[in-house]
């Protein structure tokens, strides 16, 4: 029961992630009709921006300390970042530590820019081309992106550290009465937290803001929106945007849980293709259901007594999902009619 | 008009057969005519043929072909391992395999077209990919990659670590330490393997080429351009596409048992989707639907591969140094993201004009040129080997 609650508990970050891309891709794809084979790169980027901010906020100077010597008695050198001497020591600290939440905001900018440079510049003239295009322009960007990555940041995975305040772990089991054995770290709850958060905010913005109505207006009949007198193209640009700030926001967030490197993008990419794919092509709620039942199957196929009984499952779990779903309900779980039907 | 046609393929692939089999003396200006280059242009010359005739001729753009090509070496390793040396069983178990695996994942995947085609076939890929690297490890030997070995000596030795070559041994092979593969006792190594490569790749092309002339191929070309008609008019387009789906796999099967046989290693990495991506972009650099484009196009991204991966900092400074200083490093700097181990940027880039600009490729490009010259529009040779793009 433990470890099936923990495994449970497991697929909820994983799955929050997931979601995330999926949710942006989704959007694009119902909206702009551009399958986007990059998007698993904006993820990457968002990661990254947090392993920027971390960098930016130790670039230091060298000075001859004040207090501490060498053994030979002489002033020791000391880094001191720039930042330490702008706003102080403590907050210097407090900024350090809270690293990878305040990147949030360095990815948001980012990845917004970035998102409408993407959209204007190239993707905008692939609307019109058949899918097959679309897939492998994007399939060549996410190469690109990746190897600039990997070109200025090295190949190797950069560890984060989540703030010292939940680098611990929460004793979930005694919240719900199930005994001490049931620990969790806290950041990937905050994770689950956060992702929550976003996939309701964009929700509500979809739902509640004139914006988010002509959207969705969009993503039913395109032409009827634009023959109604709404620059639709204008909108497109924008939610691309959002899409890619939800998929930076969403990277950013996971790199206490796994160190970013330049192959994230396409692992991501693969699977979060699969999480849309099973959710239904240009379904939001699809692409969340879908995004955390993978992640929560995935982290169930990896306990030892599903491994034992059927070995390597762990491995293919979400692509044999893929299979079955895509030939038993063609349309994914919650596909709409329509969409995507050749 | 049809005497016309029959006229041209002849030539074309008579054409083709000489240069293919001239490349060493032809490649010598540029520097690439060493086997090995030469031999992975061949190979994977047969690769991107047998996916031009899926992508090509029906329009459906697989993202896992990769698997085929894990699937045949790996074969072939085993028939290294297992019956004997020479490469010409090894070759036929792995077509077969390859085929076999083909129906199994084309008659799954072709139930849907369009990206999901796209999913599901990288889904199996990538399904292939991963067991390869867990559960399959005593058939793959995982990261290190399956290798041929000395015959064992006790039967505890794992298969692995130790091959008996059943065939090999009833003949009375003497071995001393590994053997190479041969064919027929011809060591498949440097130009020998190079040439047996490139006949395979003029027979493929053969094939390749009777396949889009044939009524099959017009089929296929048929289901391309309107799948739904063909429904209507009462024709069951599934057979024929599994048809063309397990005959491009068998190339890939081929092209991966090639790939053994010049280099006796097998490793899980040559499933990766990248590796899927790699034969893509290869048949749209060429030429989607052309019969030339696929090989060109891996011609050209196998040599610069090669060339621009061998060049670093120090080339990339002396090359602009007729350059201020200043700007000469920044050239420097710049160039040397594309160059060295930053040859994928330069590959990703290619993806990306090339289908921007030139969505039909190196051989869409030839023939605008052509047509820009000629002054009568050559109306017949349009329809058939104009590459419109998939859908």
């Amino acid at each position: 029961m433990d470890a099936i609650f923990l495994q449970f508990l497991n697929g909820l970050d994983k799955g929050g992630a997931y979601a995330l891309i999926a949710l942006g891709l989704t959007l694009v794809f119902g909206t702009l009709g551009v399958v986007n084979f990059a998007h698993g790169a904006l993820f990457m980027m968002g990661a990254f921006c947090a392993v920027t901010l971390q960098r930016l906020l130790n670039i230091s100077y060298e000075r001859v300390s004040e207090t501490e010597t060498d053994f030979l008695g002489k002033p020791l050198k000391e880094q001191v970042p720039y930042l330490q001497d702008i706003v102080g020591t403590d907050t210097a600290a407090w900024i350090g530590d809270y690293s990878v939440p305040l990147s949030i905001f360095l990815a948001i900018i980012v990845m917004g820019i970035v998102g409408v440079i993407m959209e204007r510049g190239l993707i905008k003239h692939f609307y019109k081309r058949p899918h097959a295009d679309q897939i492998l322009v994007t399939f060549g960007l996410a190469i690109v992106v990746g190897e600039l990555i990997r070109h200025y940041y090295g190949a190797n995975p950069i560890p984060q550290s989540a703030p010292n305040s939940v680098s611990g772990s929460a004793n979930v089991g005694e919240w719900f009465g199930l005994g001490p054995n049931v620990i969790y770290p806290w950041w990937r709850l905050v994770y689950f937290a956060f992702s929550a958060t976003v996939i309701f905010g964009v929700f509500a913005f979809l739902q509640f803001t004139t914006f988010g109505m002509v959207v969705r207006a969009g993503m039913q009949d395109r032409e009827m929106v634009g023959l109604l007198g709404i620059n639709i193209e204008r909108k497109f640009t924008i939610v691309f945007a959002l899409a890619a700030i939800v998929a930076g926001v969403a990277g950013a967030m996971y790199t206490p849980i796994l160190p970013p490197d330049y192959n994230m993008g396409m692992d991501f990419l693969v699977l979060s293709f699969v999480v849309v794919v099973v959710g239904g092509m240009g379904s939001l709620g699809g692409a969340v259901l879908a995004g955390f039942l993978l992640g929560i199957l995935q982290s169930f196929a990896s306990m030892q007594a599903v491994q034992n009984l059927i070995p390597g499952i762990s491995q293919i779990i979400v692509y044999l999902i893929a299979v079955i779903v895509l030939l038993t309900l063609p349309r994914g779980l919650l596909g709409r009619k329509g969409v995507m039907e050749d | 008009m049809e005497k016309n046609v029959a006229l041209k393929d002849t030539t074309l692939f008579f054409g083709f057969a000489a240069v293919i089999l001239l490349l060493p003396i032809l490649l010598e200006p540029i520097g690439a005519n060493y086997p090995d280059l030469l031999q992975k242009i061949a190979i994977f010359g047969i690769f991107a043929i047998g996916f031009n005739i899926l992508f090509g001729l029906t329009g459906y753009l697989s993202f896992g072909h990769a698997a085929f090509i894990g699937i045949g070496s790996y074969m072939t390793l085993w028939s290294f391992k297992l019956l004997t040396m020479n490469v010409v069983p090894a070759i036929m178990f792995s077509v077969i395999l390859a085929g076999v695996f083909a129906y199994i994942i084309g008659f799954v995947s072709l139930r849907r077209s369009g990206i999901y085609f796209s999913i599901l076939t990288l889904a199996f890929a990538q399904m292939c990919y991963s067991l390869a690297y867990s559960v399959l490890t005593p058939i793959t030997n995982g990261e290190t990659g399956l290798q041929t070995r000395a015959i064992r000596k006790s039967s505890e030795t794992s298969l692995l670590d130790g091959d008996i070559r059943i065939i090999d041994q009833a003949f009375g092979v003497q071995e001393l330490g590994v053997p190479t593969t041969n064919f027929f006792g011809m060591a498949m190594s440097g130009y020998t393997g190079f040439y047996f490569c490139a006949v395979l790749l003029i027979v493929c092309f053969f094939i390749a080429q009777r396949i889009t002339r044939s009524n099959f191929g017009i089929m296929l070309k048929a289901i391309k351009s309107n799948q739904n008609r063909l429904n209507y008019t009462g024709i069951h387009t599934r057979p024929y596409l599994i048809t063309a789906f397990v005959i491009s796999g068998m190339y890939a099967g081929l092209a991966g048992s090639l790939m053994a046989a010049t280099d006796p290693i097998a490793g899980a990495e040559r499933m990766q989707w990248t590796a899927s991506g790699e034969v893509v972009l290869m048949t749209i650099l060429g030429g989607v639907g052309t019969l030339v484009g696929p090989v060109l196009g891996a011609g050209i991204i196998k040599y610069a591969e090669q060339k621009v991966s061998s060049w670093n900092e120090g080339i990339l400074e002396s090359f602009f140094s007729f350059l201020p200083e200043t700007l000469q490093h920044f050239m420097a700097n710049l160039g040397v993201l594309f160059v060295g181990e930053g040859w994928h940027t330069t590959l990703g880039l290619l993806f990306m004009i090339i289908v921007i600009f030139l969505p039909g490729g190196i051989m869409e490009g030839i023939r605008r040129i052509g047509a820009k010259f000629s002054r009568k529009k050559p109306e017949a040779d349009t329809n058939a080997a104009a590459p419109q793009p998939a859908e």
